[in-house]
């Protein structure tokens, strides 16, 4: 099948008003799109209803064929109609398969395993921590993570990912040739060339709300387990929980604290039986990867800390503390506390999240 | 007939003498007035016919011409009155010319002949000394003020009938026993009442004892606005010219005391953020002080940064960087000084409760656009930037705890500024915050281990140029403050403790 396949089929997934499921069908009883756009007239009303020939007939005046494919082909961008082989068969498999996507970049392999790494925008700095850990070590072992690019979790394991030279995917709410949000733009361009954008939405279209559930599905399709990093009870991770259920993938939740309200969500999954992260060389063997080794561990040289720092390093956790705490716990002068918090800043080994606010960088030193 | 007499308008902040000249001729009888005059001047015939009316004197139907020199010059005000109506009685040999001839008048008349409180007494009477002056009348309302000025014969009226008394007789009004004199106040915000909160203590102290700018971010209720409303307390005492400097200020807005006009604590202006640029800057035709001026030597607080409007946060910045404010209008150039230390305050999110994630809902977009309002360069403007944190229940209520007294931090404060004036005797500059390149290099001098873990830091820290400035001088401060020549790595680390960072919030 070649352009004029695709070409047609583009057109075809840009009629109005006729649903996806529809779509599909027509082209699995061996309507080919192009017949559909020159011979519509011609087409008994068994497979085609009159309703949806008026339909069609209005896309076709308004559609230029081939302007709007030389237009996307410039773009990079390439639909994958459900029709051509290359349509992922992990996406073939769902109760509401898109009728095609489109990708700026590359697809997922076939054959590798792959894992979505999905998890709360406003995510705390222990989230942020240990998404980088586990997207670091699927990036070793060569497994693709696949996520939203939405600011938080997703693009923390996506970033990670790309760091560790890994491959990364990336499934969107709106158009594929549309970054959103805005300040993840270096990230897309760099997925656009070690890893893929895909999205069900034709370019052009904007990132509406009612896109980012439905996304959701196609991110849990596209991977073979689904890690949920941090949570809110109620929040789109969980959506996408529940749609890795229903498509029977196995799913992880990473545990936190009872009282913090950003793990609610994910201690919920674990009570509902969802499988518990405990380490990244446990999940990676569970998921039949063979020989693990002991993962992370990039430690930087052996950091030399004086004892007084180590006072005050072990006071900090990975939630923010504010100097004003640090300072009753450790009993110090606020300059002699002051210098020992920027000594240790600047060994890499705490950062300042936000002003007079720190938290530990490595867990161990 | 012919008389004249002298009085004065404000320009700025500098009053320009004014020659109240009046003839009385044969003619159609009516008052006229010239001389560029403002609207409140215009009215001021109906005033002074009525006025001296009422206190028994018969003004003839004649034609009465008055004419405000020099002619150039706007003038605005009610303090016209009073020396019309003396003039007018002068030409209608009411009093003796003679007797009016080397005195400055300035006053308003109500419609009874009382004569009424004015704006801007201090300046022209201070002005009217320089000038060779040796008599003044001004409202009594008036008269604490005047009476600052030293060398100078002050007299205090109630009334039009008094004046004419005056001219007359020659009696001064002794209305001596309704002055009342206040006593000293106290300090009403003490840091003694702020319990805990180190940190903000101990920068408070840093920006005072340096003339550092100061951001202080936290949620509601950590003490903020009360460390702002403490830190006039701990500044050195108003010395003598900076007072008669605020005075001029606040005489010229009106904002003097009746009863005490003397000003002996340093002055602190909270500014509501919904503040317009004149308001804070200083504005009109013939532009009148602003806040910012209104703080000078003392605290200018702007609470809920975040909520100001961006334009008017952006015209401080260049007030702020040369210590005075420049208005520029057609009828000159305007200077008002604005020697503050900028204090603000504000939330770290709309709800204020980030980074505490518990309590937080906001999102990282919304955070964004909250502290995105405020613009890296106004930022820059600030040389100290802490986090401040509620307080527990047991410190707020631990009496045991007796927190440091403002007197005591003030007296190590004096130590501190005491140290600064030895060093930059003979300069402009008065405080570490206000060094310039070359003082730098001169006072600044770092030895070769602290200069390399600066280099480090200015690397693995990601500072502009300005920040790496700020620390200098903060650290400048916090050696001077322990009595040090030698700028040591533990201030230059302190200092960094409390650097405005480029990106002070989440920043990926």
């Amino acid at each position: 099948m070649g352009d004029e396949y695709i070409a047609y089929a583009y057109w075809l997934d840009n009629v109005q008003g006729i649903g996806k499921k529809r779509k599909i069908q027509w082209v699995l009883k061996g309507l080919a799109p192009k017949e559909i756009y020159d011979q519509i007239e011609m087409i008994p009303e068994t497979k085609i209803t009159q309703q949806e020939k008026e339909k069609i007939l209005e896309a076709k005046n308004r559609w230029n064929v081939w302007k709007q494919y030389e237009n996307m082909v410039q773009k990079e961008i390439y639909f994958v109609p459900y029709t051509l082989e290359a349509y992922p068969q992990r996406l073939r498999e769902i109760s509401a398969p898109p009728f095609g996507i489109y990708v700026k970049g590359k697809l997922p392999g076939e054959e590798e395993k792959s894992v979505a790494i999905v998890g709360a925008r406003h995510c705390s700095e222990y989230g942020r921590k240990m998404t980088t850990e586990y997207a670091r070590a699927f990036a070793e072992y060569g497994i693709p993570v696949i996520s939203g690019m939405a600011s938080g979790i997703d693009s923390v394991a996506q970033r990670a990912a790309l760091e560790a030279k890994g491959s990364t995917y990336a499934v969107l709410g709106c158009g594929v040739d549309i970054c959103y949000p805005r300040e993840n733009f270096a990230l897309y361009m760099e997925m656009t060339q070690k890893g893929g954008i895909i999205s069900e939405y034709p370019p052009g279209m904007r990132p509406l709300p009612q896109h980012f559930p439905a996304r959701n599905r196609i991110i849990s399709a596209l991977a073979d387990t689904v890690l949920i990093m941090e949570a809110k009870i109620k929040s789109g991770s969980l959506i996408t929980a529940e749609m890795a259920l229903e498509q029977g993938k196995d799913i992880y939740a990473l545990p936190g604290a009872c009282t913090d309200i950003l793990s609610e969500g994910c201690n919920r999954l674990i009570s509902d039986g969802a499988g518990i992260l405990i380490s990244p060389k446990e999940l990676l063997e569970t998921m039949g990867i063979p020989n693990v080794k002991n993962v992370r561990k990039q430690t930087e040289n052996e950091i030399k800390l004086e004892s007084a720092e180590k006072l005050v390093y072990s006071c900090l956790g990975l939630h923010p503390k504010s100097l004003e705490q640090i300072l009753d716990n450790t009993k110090m002068s606020l300059p002699e506390l002051l210098s020992h918090l920027i000594s240790l800043e600047m060994k890499g080994c705490i950062k300042e999240i936000s002003k007079n606010y720190y938290v530990k960088i490595d867990l161990e030193y | 007939m012919f008389c004249s007499v002298m009085s004065a308008v404000i320009q700025g902040l500098q009053p320009e003498f004014v020659q109240v000249e009046v003839d009385v001729s044969n003619g159609l009888p009516g008052f006229c007035m010239v001389g560029y005059l403002a609207e409140e001047v215009k009215e001021a015939p109906g005033r002074v016919r009525t006025a001296i009316q009422n206190i028994g004197m018969i003004i003839p139907p004649k034609k009465i011409m008055v004419n405000l020199s020099p002619a150039h010059v706007r003038k605005r005000g009610s303090g016209f009155d009073l020396p019309i109506a003396v003039s007018v009685m002068g030409a209608l040999a009411m009093i003796k010319k003679e007797e009016i001839k080397d005195i400055i008048v300035i006053g308003e008349l109500g419609l009874d002949g009382e004569v009424r409180k004015v704006k801007g007494v201090l300046p022209i009477l201070l002005a009217a000394k320089e000038k060779g002056y040796r008599k003044c009348m001004i409202p009594f309302a008036n008269l604490t003020e005047g009476r600052l000025v030293d060398g100078l014969e002050v007299i205090g009226v109630k009334s039009l009938r008094d004046t004419v008394e005056y001219f007359r007789k020659g009696i001064v009004p002794n209305y001596e026993k309704a002055i009342k004199v206040q006593s000293r106040q106290e300090r009403v915000y003490d840091f003694k009442d702020l319990k805990g909160q180190k940190v903000l203590r101990r920068v408070a102290e840093i920006s005072v004892g340096g003339g550092h700018n100061l951001l202080m971010i936290g949620p509601p209720g950590s003490g903020k606005t009360l460390t702002a409303k403490c830190m006039p307390g701990i500044m050195p005492p108003l010395q003598k010219e900076e007072a008669i400097e605020l005075m001029k200020i606040y005489s010229i807005m009106g904002l003097l005391d009746e009863h005490s006009a003397e000003i002996e604590k340093r002055p602190f202006r909270e500014v509501h953020h919904t503040i317009s640029k004149p308001a804070l800057l200083g504005g009109g035709i013939i532009p009148k002080p602003g806040e910012l001026s209104l703080a000078n030597g003392g605290i200018l607080f702007l609470d809920e940064l975040a909520e100001f409007q961006k334009t008017v946060l952006e015209t401080l910045r260049q007030p702020l960087e040369e210590k005075c404010v420049k208005l520029i209008r057609n009828s000159g150039t305007y200077v008002f000084p604005a020697d503050v230390i900028l204090t603000c305050a504000m939330n770290a999110c709309p709800c204020g409760y980030y980074p505490d994630h518990k309590k937080c809902n906001c999102t990282p977009t919304q955070i964004q656009n909250y502290v995105g309002k405020i613009s890296q360069a106004f930022l820059e403007r600030i040389d100290l930037c802490v986090e401040t944190e509620r307080i527990s229940y047991e410190e707020l209520v631990e009496k045991k705890i007796k927190e440091e007294s403002s007197l005591e931090i003030q007296k190590r404060i004096c130590k501190v500024r005491k140290i600064q004036q030895e060093r930059f005797r003979g300069s402009s500059v008065r405080v570490n915050a206000q060094m310039n390149m070359q003082q730098m290099q001169k006072f600044c001098v770092l030895d070769l281990e602290t200069e390399k873990f600066l280099k480090q830091a200015y690397e693995k820290l990601g500072m502009s140029a300005r920040v790496y400035h700020k620390i200098l001088k903060v650290a400048r401060t916090i050696a001077d403050m322990e009595e040090k020549k030698q700028i040591r790595i533990i201030h230059i680390k302190e200092a960094l403790g409390y650097r405005m960072s480029d990106k002070i919030f989440w920043g990926e």
